[in-house]
């Protein structure tokens, strides 16, 4: 018996039991399908929460001021100091002194009350210098963010966070309104773009303004005190250095031990290695279900083809006694099982990736198909159909064809 | 008749069936055999082994002690390939259930040993309406089992065990489920092919189709217990009746055995 008349006796068996053999396509196709769609979300998930670390500034490192003790020893927390001025910022953003510093951005951070017309909201005011954009990896959408001159002459701008310009001017353009806060009139020139919620807080709720602008606002005591320095380092590979270069600087200046340290330099790693292992786990959570559906579908496969091959014992024993080897026997089951797995399969595949395009507009959440998980799940569910298709069969084509003309 | 080698010849052959604790010798030592174009019928009540001794004819079955030799050939020492090769073209077997696949149409029954013969596929369906048009079937080709009668199906079954043209022609009661036309049919499509020189074994119940025959073994209890000759069948049938005849032969016990 040769390939074409195997293939041909194949279809014929497909076709004469429609129904058996379209619960088996069934079965692989939702297998398939849900492996693709299960560990497709993890992956989406997992993408996204690496792009909002992306967004973050994932070369980032905060240099925060250290816990001071007063004399009576009342130690006060972490940020509480006073020991981190303009003045260190200015040393670190030079190329001799940090080499691997690629900017520097000294932050002063209050909550202060915005008053805009009738509408007020109290939301933190950021004085900062004009490198605190590239710093923090943000953009803005409309307008534009303040320049080097307008620090200098402590202009009375400010750039203003999609939230906050919701809550004080509703859906009007922000940018070229005024507002007021700590007594100084600002007006509205830029409009960040939307960053989310991080740690750190919401990120689309802070007016931005020239740090000269903040000290004569805000500055009770020193006037050149920040409440922290962001450095972005050159690249992600660099951050060990940078933070070396930054804590010896500031060492140094300070005039102190590592031991005495009146600051502290924490970068984004502790925060990207949470995020990770959360998705990670996600990941696993998502493929072990995947993993659980792909067997389910097997076990369904199994069942269809185990009780499709067991009834057509007598068949098998008839043509073993017009004459078919136990062979040909084995590869008219092996090529019956294979097309039915192959038509799931690419069935399968077919349904993921019209699911993978549909899902992302119903619930949100962008789909990435993993070709590696689609050929596993695949090579999965043909390996149960076929072997599930071809035991019985060899055990059958094994039998004298009058004992297997006799099964019920 | 000169005597030839036989085309299958048996000694000694037992098939012994273990149901749990209990076994059951079907066959009990059977000798017998067949020259080339023989035509022998087998009798015997039900459970005497009749069908068994079929089984192991047709190579359907392998015995549990003695020799099988078919063609001079020890059917015994054959692997799996050479015994579907001699099931394929040796013998052709008529089932008494008929065993066609339903799906099929009736010329794809009758060409399915072509198929594993090996035989191009539009040489097969050639073959294979000649084998139907042999049996009177020419315009049911396309019908499927289900839709033809018993006779029919069985002259399908017929058709397909022609197919090949094999030299040994097996049949498990053909006729047991025709009515008397049908069966009258079927033993003229019999008697045709053994004027053709085709060795022919059959299973009946019935004299009419054991009258056909050159010879009728009479079976009982796993062993051969005589032999009539034609003649004498048609003797004893035109005495006493036809059951008569073969009951006082059988009761009489004589434990004659075909050599």
């Amino acid at each position: 018996m040769n390939g074409m008349e195997t293939l041909r006796t194949a279809f014929d068996a497909i076709r004469t039991r429609r129904l058996r053999s379209a619960l088996t396509v069934l079965g692989i196709l939702i297998g398939i399908a849900a492996v693709m769609l299960t560990v497709g979300l993890g992956q989406g998930a997992q993408q996204q929460v690496e792009k909002q670390i992306d967004s973050l500034g994932s070369n980032l490192l905060v240099v925060s001021p250290g816990s001071t003790t007063s004399s009576a020893g009342v130690r006060g927390g972490g940020g509480s100091a006073t020991t981190l001025t303009t003045a260190d910022a200015q040393m670190l953003a030079e190329k001799d002194v940090a080499p691997d510093v690629a900017s520097v951005a000294s932050v002063s951070t209050t909550s202060a009350d915005l008053t805009a017309g009738t509408e007020n909201w109290t939301t933190s005011i950021v004085g900062t210098t004009p490198s605190w954009l590239g710093v923090r990896a943000r953009t803005v959408v409309s307008g534009r963010f303040f320049t080097e001159s307008e620090l200098s002459s402590s202009a009375k701008v400010a750039v203003i966070g999609s939230t906050t310009a919701e809550n004080l001017f509703g859906v009007r353009d922000p940018v070229g309104q005024t507002l007021t806060a700590g007594g100084i009139q600002l007006t509205v020139i830029g409009e960040l773009n939307t960053a989310g919620s991080t740690v750190g807080g919401d990120q689309d709720d802070q007016l931005v303004i020239p740090s000269t602008t903040w000290a004569t606002a805000f500055s009770t005591a020193g006037g050149s005190s920040v409440s922290a320095i962001y450095l972005e380092a050159r690249s992600g590979d660099d951050l060990s250095a940078a933070y070396q270069e930054a804590t010896n600087a500031l060492l140094t200046s300070h005039g102190v031990t590592a031991t005495t340290a009146d600051f502290t330099v924490s970068s984004q790693a502790s925060l990207v290695q949470t995020a990770t292992s959360t998705t990670q786990i996600l990941t696993v959570l998502l493929g072990g279900i995947a993993a659980i559906s792909l067997l389910v579908g097997g076990i369904g496969v199994m069942n269809i083809m185990l009780v499709s091959v067991t009834e057509r014992i007598r068949e098998i024993g008839l043509r073993k006694a017009l004459g078919a080897t136990p062979g040909a026997i084995l590869r008219q089951f092996l090529v019956e099982a294979s097309l039915l797995g192959l038509v799931g399969g690419v069935l399968g595949i077919v349904v993921g990736v019209i699911g993978a395009l549909l899902l992302p507009a119903v619930i949100g959440y962008t789909v990435s198909l993993s070709v590696g998980a689609t050929l596993t799940a695949l090579a999965v569910s043909l390996i149960i159909g076929v072997l599930a298709g071809v035991y019985p069969a060899r055990r059958a084509s094994r039998l004298a064809p009058i004992d297997a003309l006799r099964t019920e | 008749m000169t005597p030839q080698l036989p085309i299958l010849e048996l000694v000694g052959v037992r098939k012994t069936y273990q149901t749990g604790t209990l076994t059951v010798e079907a066959l009990r030592g059977i000798d017998m055999s067949v020259q080339e174009s023989d035509y022998i019928a087998i009798m015997g009540p039900s459970g005497s082994g009749k069908s068994t001794l079929m089984h192991i004819l047709g190579c359907l079955d392998v015995p549990s002690a003695g020799v099988y030799r078919l063609a001079g050939e020890d059917v015994g020492q054959l692997d799996e390939r050479r015994l579907a090769d001699i099931r394929n073209r040796r013998i052709g077997f008529v089932f008494q259930q008929f065993n066609l696949l339903p799906a099929l149409s009736a010329w794809r029954n009758v060409e399915l040993p072509l198929v594993y013969a090996g035989v191009p596929r539009a040489r097969r369906r050639e073959r294979a309406i000649a084998a139907l048009g042999l049996v009177g079937l020419e315009d049911r080709i396309d019908h499927k089992p289900g839709e033809l009668s018993g006779g029919q199906q069985q002259r399908v079954a017929v058709a397909r065990a022609l197919v090949t043209e094999p030299a040994l022609l097996l049949a498990d009661e053909p006729t047991g489920n025709l009515d008397s036309t049908s069966t009258q049919d079927v033993l003229a499509l019999f008697a045709e092919l053994h004027a053709q020189g085709r060795t022919i074994v059959l299973i009946t119940h019935e004299h009419e189709v054991a009258e056909a025959a050159a010879r009728t073994l009479v079976i009982r209890d796993g062993e051969i217990v005589d032999v009539i000759a034609q003649e004498e069948m048609r003797a004893a049938a035109r005495r006493s009746g036809a059951a008569a005849a073969a009951a006082a032969r059988l009761t009489a016990g004589l434990g004659r055995v075909a050599r």
